[in-house]
């Protein structure tokens, strides 16, 4: 059981809302000595690994550090070149550091935005009349729950594979967002929900449904 | 339970077999376009959920449900897609398709001669084969 993240998308396809509950770190500190049996690529601002995944490093993992020492895009912090630090024999033994990328804000428009054409296109290929888009998408590691609203706005919930209930989570967060963001004033539609008291009683929720089961709520 | 329809890529997006059997509703375009609209989404849910996944992902994607159908999704190492459009109840698709793939497509599409890789498949033993199998697979999961 786990909820990963609850996302908030508008009728317009924008994410208006999201909230990380439990991410899962996932990084792996090792020593490794010349030649390095990895073979990294630069893609999207981040040196990933390409080829040779092992133990817990995994194909599309990103250098975090070197020698403990944080890499951003190709450059350490100091503003060393990472590839150029990887491939000179006299710097090693070298302590790397890889893990899973974490998503940046931009990334997360960019996925909630992707969501919307699939949803409706889910539709569009449907084999029956009057389809609904996708409700269920399940993968390997996670299951994402969708539930639009009659208005048009979409929640998703991002949570284990093995968690049920998550369509009654989805109504009672449909109802604190009925209750706090819209009766909110200072609060214009379509806008970046940013109400203090929805984020405090979402995380309230959250973690009752976590602890106790969704029955509970 | 019913099984709608099926769709079968290569990993270039090739549609390689398509047929209906129980649709009520066809999307009003090509079964070309069709097939390129159907490609198109399962490429982007491919790569929606390896990003937004928060553990590393193994297979990947495996189904979505909607209201009113199901989609299973069933990717060989080799990139051949199997794309099984079935109602909400059914389960255990998985299986079904990895059958599938090991007694119908390898057997008579890999392993006739006839048969080019990255062309839509002529071979009418498959095609009777296929059909076989599904309507055994409808009854006995009824």
């Amino acid at each position: 059981m786990g909820i990963y993240g609850v996302y908030i998308v508008s009728k317009s396809g924008g994410l208006i809302f999201n909230y990380d509950y439990t991410v899962p770190k996932i990084e792996t500190e090792q020593t490794f000595s010349y030649p390095l049996d990895l073979k990294l690529s630069y893609e999207n601002n981040r040196l990933l690994v390409s080829f040779g995944q092992r133990d817990n490093i995994k194909v599309g993992h990103v250098l975090l550090a070197i020698n403990g020492i944080p890499v951003s895009g190709k450059k350490l912090e100091d503003g060393t070149d990472a590839l150029d630090m990887l491939n000179d024999t006299a710097n090693y033994p070298l302590n790397l550091k890889f893990g899973r990328p974490k998503m940046t804000v931009n990334e997360k428009i960019f996925l909630a935005s992707m969501f919307y054409p699939l949803f409706a296109i889910a539709s569009q290929l449907s084999p029956e009349p009057r389809s609904s888009g996708i409700e269920t998408l399940e993968a390997d590691t996670f299951k994402l729950q969708c539930f639009q609203t009659l208005t048009g706005v979409k929640f998703m919930v991002i949570a284990d594979p093995t968690h049920t209930g998550l369509e009654q989570l989805l109504k009672k967060i449909y109802e604190l967002y009925a209750d706090f963001a819209l009766k909110n004033p200072f609060y214009s539609l379509e806008m970046p929900i940013r109400c203090e008291l929805f984020d405090t009683n979402l995380q309230a929720l959250l973690e009752q449904a976590d602890k106790n089961g969704i029955n509970s709520i | 339970m019913t099984i709608y329809n099926i769709y079968i890529f290569d990993r270039m997006g090739t549609l390689l077999y398509h047929k209906n059997w129980n649709r009520l509703k066809l999307s009003g375009m090509s079964s070309e376009e069709e097939a390129k609209l159907m490609y198109g989404m399962l490429f982007s849910i491919k790569s929606f959920v390896s990003k937004i996944s928060p553990l590393d992902p193994k297979r990947g994607f495996l189904c979505y449900k909607t209201s009113k159908y199901a989609l299973h999704y069933y990717e060989s190492l080799t990139g051949v897609k199997f794309i099984l459009n079935t109602d909400n109840t059914i389960k255990n698709v998985r299986d079904l398709l990895h059958q599938l793939y090991k007694e119908i497509y390898v057997e008579y599409v890999v392993k006739n001669t006839e048969c080019e890789m990255g062309q839509p498949i002529e071979s009418e033993l498959f095609k009777l084969k296929l059909d076989i199998f599904i309507k055994q697979h409808m009854k006995s999961l009824q």
